[in-house]
């Protein structure tokens, strides 16, 4: 009974297809869809625009903002890997006011989900950056950088230890409105991911994102000298995305409830998929933007069409889904693979 | 000297569309390959010094950067709808899978992106300068500055006969062409540079366009400027989106307000006022870029 689903007192879409159930809660955090823009792929939403309508998706995560406009690093910045890049951006950005004038104005007129991403090289400048937005207001999450591997000296990150991260974190949720929920942006570049991930959690954070880019290197063998003006850089792509699973699977066998938006190579709604079965409340789409500016609204379309065709009729129910009893009573049905459950071609070959 | 430069940018690469198009001839020549493709909606509203970006090797390829690509011609060609031309140097593993494709392969194209050139609102006397296959989307602004009835001297140089790019086409729609190489296996033995000197010297010249390697754009503007001449730069930095999301392909522009800021080529360029590039210092941050950390003792 491939793809088949008892279905009892569903509506039916105008298509004549049942309705599906995109809505997701993250934490306090409620979206219409699960999938959201990366930070750091998707500027402030503007250029998207162009390709997809970006009021479709769950929402856009901006690039993360700091207290001052910032120049970034010298070029070059970015090598391309297999199945992924490397970049060594250096946080360039026009600071917080600019951001809240131009940027954040721009996004609440026209009516995005906006989840703006801050970093700071301090817990101090983090709580400043967030102090000026909650004066300002007008975005509905904030996604905390503390994994950056570019934000302080000698990829000495927040994020590499429960009490640095739970610091900053700390201090965001102090200088922020009580019901503006917060996310910790962890880095997988740590030996245990599920002690960041409980102290953040602890220090205040509504869910986490996971994960960061993964710090890598590229040596040009041209020049025979570092590809990258910042020598090392942060790894992204699909070349990344066993790791994101891997994270997302130990943060929410440890810690059921916590909310977690999921990232790291997803370039097919197939992966995001992967994401959601391993724990991921949402879904971030970022460096296959590079690849395909209209890859968020695609990946989103995939996605609803991976659910339905596993029997799902609400996207909640396929959160953590691979975490269930072996006798799990959910009756979905998971044996599908990859062909379209109309062909029929086994038969004409078999004759 | 004023001469009335028309200013109609779309900063935001607003009309850029993305559509799979299809290939329809692989032209060699010289060490260069020129791509035709179909690309409907793109070709219509590409402008001279406008770029596409070509998705690599397929769905599922592990090149995941598009490549970028000055456009050297539109046309419609009525089946087809519009179709563009641009030329390839296979130097990586992206250019070389490019360069393999055949009649209807499907090629995933974004465009048309960035700045075009400006072009002059009266007919001027224009001087375009291109180093390698960077003569390329001067073929199509050239024609754009003919239609206007601007005088046209082109120059353009490589290293060797073999990288020269676009003669005939240039020397079609120019009123001069003159070709230089540093080897002096064809036209003058020399620099791009030293032909525009001549001109510069000789002529009275309203405005400077060119396309080309840094290096030479850098000379084409310190020349141009020295001589209090506009210059219009088309410059080529490495880009991984395209269009305006990623700030890889930046560099140091000083803005109507003196002060130095990190542009990124492919939405605030790929075309850039001569005089406001900081061409010495492309590759750095420069003391006094709006940003900069200073480092403290």
């Amino acid at each position: 009974m491939t793809g088949s689903v008892i279905v009892t007192g569903m509506s039916q879409a105008a298509s004549g297809e049942p309705t599906f159930d995109f809505s997701t809660n993250v934490g306090s955090l409620e979206l219409n869809t699960p999938i959201l823009t990366a930070s750091g792929c998707a500027a402030a939403g503007r250029e998207l625009d162009n390709y997809f309508d970006i009021t479709a998706i769950g929402g856009i995560v901006t690039k993360s903002i700091m207290l001052a406009p910032r120049s970034g690093r010298a070029t070059p910045r970015m090598a391309e890997t297999p199945s992924g890049m490397l970049n060594s951006i250096g946080l360039q950005g026009p600071g917080v006011e600019s951001f809240i004038e131009n940027d954040l104005a721009w996004l609440q007129q026209r009516g995005a989900r906006t989840i703006v991403s801050i970093a700071g090289g301090s817990a101090e400048e983090f709580g400043k950056v967030a102090a000026k937005l909650r004066i300002a207001g007008g975005f509905d999450a904030i996604e905390v950088n503390i994994s950056c591997p570019n934000v302080e000296d000698r990829g000495q990150v927040f994020a590499c230890r429960a009490d640095t991260a739970a610091n900053v974190i700390q201090t965001v949720r102090r200088n922020s409105d009580s019901r503006i929920p917060i996310f910790a942006k962890l880095s997988p570049d740590v030996t245990d991911i599920v002690e960041i991930a409980a102290s953040v959690a602890q220090a205040g954070a509504t869910g986490v994102s996971v994960i960061n880019t993964l710090l890598g290197m590229v040596i040009n063998t041209s020049s025979m000298r570092p590809a990258l003006a910042g020598v090392t850089g942060g790894l992204s792509g699909p070349a990344i995305r066993p790791v994101a699973v891997r994270c997302i699977w130990q943060i929410r066998n440890a810690l059921p409830d916590l909310p977690i938006i999921g990232m790291g190579g997803v370039r097919s709604g197939h992966d995001a998929l992967e994401m959601v079965l391993a724990g991921a409340n949402a879904v971030s789409v970022g460096t296959s933007i590079f690849n395909d500016p209209s890859a968020p609204m695609r990946i989103q379309n995939e996605l609803e069409h991976e659910l339905r065709i596993r029997g799902f009729t609400k996207f909640s129910q396929a959160v953590s889904h691979a975490h269930r009893e072996i006798d799990s009573t959910l009756q979905i049905n998971t044996a599908i693979d990859d062909l379209d459950p109309t062909d029929e071609n086994w038969d004409f070959i078999s004759e | 000297m004023y001469i009335g430069m028309a200013c109609s940018v779309a900063s935001m690469n607003s009309g850029a569309i993305q559509v799979m198009g299809e290939v329809l001839d692989v032209q060699r020549t010289g060490k260069y390959f020129v791509m035709s493709v179909t690309a409907p909606g793109i070709a219509e509203r590409t402008q001279p010094g406008q770029f596409v970006t070509v998705g690599m090797g397929g769905e599922e390829s592990s090149m995941i950067l598009r490549r970028s690509f000055a456009i050297q011609r539109v046309q419609s060609r009525g089946i087809y709808g519009g179709t563009l031309e641009f030329v390839v140097s296979p130097v990586g593993k992206g250019t070389r899978w490019l360069t393999k494709l055949r009649r209807h392969d499907p090629l995933n194209l974004v465009g048309p992106l960035g700045k075009p050139f400006t072009l002059p609102t009266k007919a001027v006397t224009c001087v375009l300068v291109g180093g390698g296959y960077g003569s390329a989307p001067l073929i199509m602004l050239a024609e754009s500055l003919r239609d206007r009835g601007c005088r046209v001297d082109t120059i353009i140089g490589a290293s060797t006969e073999k990288k020269l790019y676009g003669e005939l086409e240039l020397k079609r729609v120019s009123t001069s062409l003159t070709l230089t190489t540093e080897d002096g296996t064809a036209g003058v033995h020399g620099r791009v540079t030293d032909a525009l000197e001549n001109i510069l010297e000789s002529s009275q010249v309203d405005v400077v366009y060119s396309c080309g390697p840094m290096p030479m754009l850098a000379s084409v503007a310190e020349v141009s400027t020295a001589r209090k001449v506009f210059s219009q730069c088309s410059v080529e930095e490495s880009m991984a989106c395209g269009i305006g999301v990623c700030m890889t392909c930046v560099l140091p522009v000083v803005g109507d307000d003196g002060i130095t800021r990190m542009l990124r080529s492919c939405v605030e360029g790929p075309v850039f006022r001569g005089d406001r590039v900081r061409w010495s210092d492309v590759g750095t941050i420069p003391d006094g870029t709006l940003g900069k950390e200073v480092v403290r003792p």
